[in-house]
């Protein structure tokens, strides 16, 4: 096979999709914020929704999402993400409005700017990188550390008297009569990425039919953060992270909706 | 719809801001109740505009809600508002400054109450300062206009759009406690059209409204970690604000041409002003109104001029004494400036004011 015979179309199996342009990207080797990027491109891309898709990117290591995917973006000041999408898509009805929001962002500064856009059903998708800890601002505690992990500023570990318990958003999210699909996916091995895109892509079908607030949690790393390699980091987190935030869809109402 | 084609009408200064919005085609309007403006979103939820006009109307959970709503609606090139008052619009002060940094039209009416802190619910001025100071972190300016009666609630608003859009910047209404709560006879504007998809692809080609794949993406931030781009952009921001300070000045002058005397305020304590004035002309003291209607920018040059014809000038206001920084600024020293104001929700009478004219101005 020649080199012409392999980029012929037939022959591609796999290529970047071209909502992702070619910006070097400033995760760390291991992050998965750029795998859930890669997925976002894919799906806008494979739902042809260019044109009706507004993207909102938040404060924290995501805030530059816009360097990457060439969609329209409106960057939000840090956790007010859902009420930007809130008036996005309120005035944009038939358009794909999506947040895609780190756990400081979403779980901490934005709580209640999260728990009321998707109590009052707003017609958005939600993407919630969940690492665990404060990545741009160089490792702090987040409303998500785990109990014993240690941060910049948790140095002796995640204590209950001293720092509260991790926040389980996404289990709250699900107790909300607004929400129409809750899951928790992650992206550490391709069987993961795949279901985190079919959660994605289902999101952001909500979003288009109107069937109320999706939230797709991503249980990632930080490795950089969590002071290891990249693939110790996969293992840290299928370790520790999984156990006490369980994999898999929590809330599905859609079905019924139909 | 209450049938209101070119008659007046009477209605409190908050539901002709309401009715107003409406009728312009604004496209949604986002907030959160507070005392003394909660009318704004009372009248606009009775009116139901989304089943007339298509506006939507949202009680958001709080007023830094409301105003990132303001943010990222404007940012899609839709006519978006806001009101409140005075410590509502202190947590709004987030949304303003990334609304100026990234260059979003929108629009946020301050029906101020007393300060600091939750102060009153009574009427005050106090909010000058926030209002032409930026308010919020960074080197930014904003738009202020100062109605002074519900006529220019109601009309205000357009203008405001108008301003926002042309230089993409929020624009604020600063009005107060008197202004929304009183009623007033007022001829609502006519109505017009909402903007559709297609025109606002026409006429804001910047607007986050799905990308086109004609076009490259459109991207909304504050945020540039260059610091030499970065200063490009702040040049850019203050040649901006230039043009503005050139283009936008608005006033109105009251028995001004012969004046000794000037007494400056804006707002309902021009309304006030005015007639401690006419009190004091027809006593024979020759004192004259001048009423900024842009707080920023303000009438420097207009005031500048007085000041080489006036033996004093006295600015009143419903504050501890704000605009008179800006009078100082610009009378630099060639005429005696001084000051009087009420605070904490208290209200001066014309009465007072015309005592000061006397005793003090004059007398100086």
């Amino acid at each position: 096979m020649t080199k012409e015979n392999i980029i012929d179309p037939q022959n591609i199996v796999y290529k970047k999709p071209s909502l992702m342009n070619d910006s070097p990207m400033h995760y760390c080797p291991g992050c998965s914020h750029g795998m859930v990027h890669k997925l976002v491109a894919e799906i806008i891309e494979e739902m042809q929704l260019t044109d009706k898709t507004i993207g909102i990117c938040p404060v924290g290591c995501a805030v530059f999402a816009y360097n990457y995917l060439d969609i329209d973006w409106i960057e939000a000041a840090h956790g007010r993400a859902p009420a930007c999408a809130t008036a996005v898509k309120r005035l944009w009805p038939d358009h794909l409005v999506f947040t895609y929001q780190g756990d400081g962002d979403f779980a901490c500064i934005g709580t209640a700017e999260s728990i009321h856009a998707m109590n009052r059903g707003e017609n958005i998708a939600i993407i919630f990188i969940n690492n665990a800890i404060y990545g741009m601002t160089g490792g702090q505690m987040a409303p998500t550390t785990l109990m014993g992990m240690k941060t910049a500023t948790c140095p002796y570990g995640r204590q209950a008297d001293l720092h509260g318990y991790p926040l389980k958003m996404t289990e709250l999210a699900a107790n909300l009569e607004g929400t129409c699909y809750i899951t928790r996916q992650s992206v550490h091995n391709v069987a993961a990425i795949n279901r985190a895109k079919k959660a994605i892509r289902k999101a952001f079908e909500n979003s288009l039919s109107g069937k109320g607030t999706s939230l797709v949690e991503i249980v990632s790393t930080c490795s950089a953060g969590w002071k290891l390699t990249p693939v110790e980091a996969n293992k840290w987190m299928e370790k520790n992270m999984f156990p006490y935030y369980p994999l898999g869809d929590i809330k599905d109402t859609t079905i019924e909706k139909q | 719809m209450t049938s209101t084609e070119n008659k007046y009408i009477l209605l409190k200064g908050n539901e002709a801001i309401a009715m107003a919005a409406i009728r312009i085609g604004c496209d949604g309007y986002f907030g959160y109740p507070i005392t003394p403006q909660s009318e704004v979103l009372e009248t606009l939820c009775n009116e139901k505009p989304w089943e007339t006009t298509g506006m939507v109307v949202l009680q958001a959970e709080s007023e830094l809600a409301s105003i990132n709503m303001v943010y990222a609606g404007g940012a899609t090139g839709k006519r978006v508002m806001t009101s409140s008052s005075s410590p509502g619009v202190a947590l709004m002060q987030e949304g303003i400054t990334y609304m100026a940094g990234a260059e979003i039209p929108g629009v946020i009416v301050n029906v101020q109450r007393g300060g600091p802190g939750l102060g009153t619910i009574q009427p005050s001025q106090a909010d000058y300062n926030q209002s032409t100071r930026g308010g919020g972190n960074g080197d930014y300016e904003v738009i202020v206009l100062a109605p002074a009666s519900v006529q220019e609630m109601a009309d205000f608003v357009e203008t405001a759009f108008d301003l926002a859009f042309k230089y993409r910047t929020p624009v604020i209404i600063l009005s107060d406690g008197i202004i929304g709560q009183m009623m007033e006879k007022v001829m609502l504007p006519p109505f017009k059209a909402r903007k559709t998809a297609e025109e606002i692809a026409t006429l804001y080609p910047w607007a986050a409204t799905g990308r086109d794949m004609k076009r490259k993406n459109n991207i909304f931030t504050s945020l540039d970690l260059d610091q030499e781009r970065h200063e490009r952009h702040n040049i850019h921001l203050q040649q901006k604000y230039a043009t503005i300070k050139e283009e936008e000045v608005r006033y109105e002058e009251i028995m001004t041409e012969d004046a000794e005397y000037l007494v400056v305020a804006f707002g309902s304590a021009a309304r006030i002003a005015q007639k401690a004035i006419e009190d004091c002309r027809s006593e024979g003291i020759k004192v004259g109104l001048l009423r900024p209607i842009t707080l920023w920018p303000f009438p420097t040059k207009r005031v500048a001029e007085l000041a080489g014809q006036v033996k004093g000038i006295l600015c009143a206001e419903i504050n501890a004494g704000q605009m008179v920084q800006d009078i100082r600024l610009a009378v630099e020293g060639k005429t005696p400036v001084s000051h009087y104001g009420r605070m904490g929700g208290m209200v001066p009478t014309p009465e007072e004011i015309a005592e000061v004219i006397r005793k003090q101005l004059v007398q100086e």
